[in-house]
């Protein structure tokens, strides 16, 4: 089970390596995190996603919820929640034809181009992970050279 | 506001906590501290080696129930307390530990004897502070105790640099501190202690399972109405040992790894168990899946971290399990509720109980493991308190020293630290002066900190070390007979020291018993010396430790003495 964790923490330093520790040192397995200030520069927000089973969720969010410095902890549910992610592609230009399949495909996915050189162009996603999935499966046929991914961001609606 | 150094800082706040003896040892990092430490009314006591300055502390905090102070250098030093620190948090232990670093700016520059405390301590402590400015400490200190002490205490590790100690600040001395993210009080939910009341009067084989949580919330008095009023038997986990007197009609004594027969023959049987204050480990419960098999659990904890971790739980109550407890009684009060004898169970549990008190077999011999520790028991006054090391020893006491007087018998149960018994009744006989402190030993473990008799005699904490001496490895030796086939190895001490002598070397006592009767007078010698007393007591190193149930089994295929 794919689970998003949001923890607002005291914006101090170490932080970071506490709750990463935590998760090492209780067997827990961290799939992404992101990490930014809040409009309150008194406190971060990380957003964390995870894999695991029922049980093993909710003892993390326990847990995080027993740390000192985390002043908030929730479980957001996927459903009431924008989530999203974004990630640089740069992507192989083969022949002439690429260069502007690519930018269809972009342009479906409202991706942006950036840095369209003679061999290669890169491209910029903001969406949900399983979006930017299968942009990368479609994208893969035609040679991924590098990524850069930040991790999930999410909040819950208001009211839900 | 006033102006002072970070070192005055330091001394001024702890005495506002009310500190009067600090176990430590100086080094360089720490030197400006100590300079005030000498000129404040604080008695500070000199081990011999961090590691048993941290466990004094944690003795200290135990019995008190209020944080055990202790101070090291940095680098080596610090790193030796770490494992004082891990056994503290293991247990939960209320504990500050304050340690010198290298100057802020020569943090992070591989500085001499630098180590970054913070981070390695950082799993095992409940909270850390490292303060950046002389200011910052009397904050730092009202807030560490604060953390140690409440909700389910632990180790506060205070790490100050040493120019950090020495500038000079105007200090405000902070009454009361908030924490935003810390909130150790939850108030017990009494609908779901009702639905536990319910859960207990529908069962038929209900049972009780006493943790530590007992023993830190001094929950004995509420536990024992619990247990009388339902007329429901009691078992406790190790670290729960002595939450209930040992000698009562309901009492079955600790279930685990090496629990009494009786106690896990009853709660494998157990429909139903109310659990209070324990974390469920694998020493006490055997295997996780098992043991909740076809029984209902009532979990009451302060730490809700603690549901659902290792069992899944039918009702659970988080809070103090005294305020939990208390809220209990008040209902079955209401309610009238007062179960009496007659039950098929209670008539059940009374005959598994006489039957294994009577034909559980022991070893034939006179200094045996059973005899020479019921020898103590009937010596001891029943309000003395005890400790032990880690191995055969301490599960020996666990089998056969009855702990009547609850809230006196303490031991390293979570994390296992060898050497912890000796430095920990140091620091509850500082806590408590005038009982007798006794350390029940072995001599693996007992000469990883022996070098505390120092502190012992020349600080005038005469203690008495119950040094039940196999000449090895005992707990280890037994694995190697039992799951090696006799393939002993690295386990035989070859009774070296003799701890006779090494006890005289330090000015202390030693005395070697050799029958049930020069024990009992070494007993005695050693409750009237105003000095420590090492009672070396030579048994058969072939003794092993039954019942056994070996590591990831469950209860029921405890392995009995043929």
């Amino acid at each position: 089970m794919w689970a998003i964790i949001s923890i607002l923490v005291e914006n101090k330093p170490g932080i970071l390596f506490k709750v990463t520790h935590l998760f090492r040192s209780r067997n827990f397995n961290i799939e992404s995190i992101s990490v930014g200030v809040t409009a309150d520069p008194e406190f971060s927000r990380m957003t964390i996603t995870t894999i695991g089973d029922e049980k093993q969720i909710q003892q993390i969010v326990k847990q995080l919820d027993k740390m000192i410095d985390t002043v908030e902890v929730r479980r957001l549910d996927e459903y009431k929640t924008v989530y999203r992610e974004l990630i640089l592609f740069k992507i192989k230009i083969n022949k002439a034809s690429d260069s502007m399949e690519i930018n269809k495909l972009a342009n479906a996915y409202g991706a942006k181009i950036h840095d369209v050189k003679k061999d290669s162009i890169m491209v910029e996603l903001t969406a949900t992970p399983d979006q930017i999935n299968t942009f990368e499966e479609l994208a893969k046929p035609y040679g991924i050279l590098e990524t850069a991914r930040t991790g999930v961001a999410a909040l819950q609606r208001t009211g839900a | 506001m006033e102006n002072m150094n970070g070192g005055r800082a330091l001394m001024k706040s702890l005495e506002k906590e009310g500190v009067k003896e600090v176990f430590g040892l100086p080094g360089g990092a720490n030197l400006p501290m100590y300079d005030e430490l000498f000129k404040s009314n604080i008695r500070h006591i000199l081990a011999r080696h961090e590691q048993s300055a941290a466990h004094m502390a944690d003795g200290y905090g135990r019995v008190s129930r209020k944080p055990g102070v202790c101070f090291a250098t940095s680098g080596p030093g610090a790193t030796n307390l770490l494992t004082g620190i891990a056994t503290a948090q293991a247990d939960s232990a209320p504990m500050i530990a304050v340690t010198g670093q290298v100057p802020v700016k020569m943090i992070g520059k591989d500085a001499f004897q630098e180590s970054d405390i913070i981070g390695m301590a950082n799993p095992c402590v409940k909270y850390s502070f490292q303060p950046r400015d002389a200011s910052e400490i009397p904050g730092v200190v009202r807030k560490g105790f604060y953390i140690a002490a409440t909700g389910r205490p632990g180790p506060v590790l205070i790490d100050i640099p040493k120019d950090v100690q020495q500038n000079e600040a105007s200090m405000t001395f902070p009454e009361e501190v908030k924490i935003r993210g810390y909130h150790p009080w939850t108030d017990p939910d009494i609908v779901q202690i009702e639905k536990a009341i319910d859960m207990l009067l529908a069962a038929e084989k209900p049972i009780i399972l006493a943790g530590g949580g007992v023993t830190i919330s001094s929950a004995f008095a509420e536990l024992q109405s619990i247990s009388e009023l339902l007329m429901i038997p009691v078992v406790t986990t190790f670290k729960g040992k002595g939450s209930f007197p040992e000698n009562h009609p309901l009492s079955l004594g600790p279930i685990g790894m090496h629990g009494h027969a009786e106690a896990n023959k009853l709660m494998t049987e157990a429909d139903c168990v109310l659990a209070i204050g324990t974390r469920f480990s694998d020493r006490s419960v055997g295997t996780f899946e098992e043991f909740e098999k076809r029984l209902k659990i009532i979990h009451m904890d302060v730490d809700p971290a603690e549901i659902g971790k290792n069992q899944t739980t039918n009702i659970a109550v988080v809070g103090d399990v005294q305020a939990t407890l208390r809220i209990m009684v008040k209902l079955l009060m209401q309610k009238s509720i007062k179960k009496t004898e007659g039950t098929t169970w209670l008539k059940h549990v009374k005959e598994v109980k006489e039957y294994w008190r009577e034909n559980l077999k022991l070893p034939k011999g006179e200094m045996t493991a059973a005899k020479i520790l019921r020898k103590l028991r009937e010596v001891l006054p029943k309000e003395s308190i005890t400790t032990t090391e880690v191995g055969q020893h301490q599960m020996w006491a666990s089998l056969f020293f009855d702990v009547i007087h609850p809230g006196t018998f303490f031991s390293s149960t979570g994390l296992g630290t060898m050497g912890w018994g000796f430095p920990a009744a140091i620091g509850a006989k500082v806590a408590k002066p005038d009982v007798a402190v006794v350390d029940i030993a072995g001599d693996g473990s007992f000469s990883m900190t022996e070098n505390s008799l120092a502190t012992s005699v020349l600080e005038n904490i005469p203690v008495i070390v119950f040094l039940v001496n196999n000449f090895s490895l005992g707990m280890v030796a037994q694995w190697q007979r039992t799951f090696y086939d006799r393939r002993m190895i690295g386990v035989d001490l070859k009774n070296c020291p003799d701890y006779v002598k090494l006890a005289e070397s330090y000015g202390a006592q030693g005395i070697r018993a050799q029958s049930l009767d020069e024990l009992e007078k070494a007993i005695k010698i050693g409750l009237k010396s105003d000095v420590t007393t090492v009672i070396d007591i030579p048994i058969d190193p072939e003794e092993d430790v039954l019942p056994f149930v070996a590591p990831g089994t469950p209860l029921k295929d405890m392995i009995l003495p043929s």
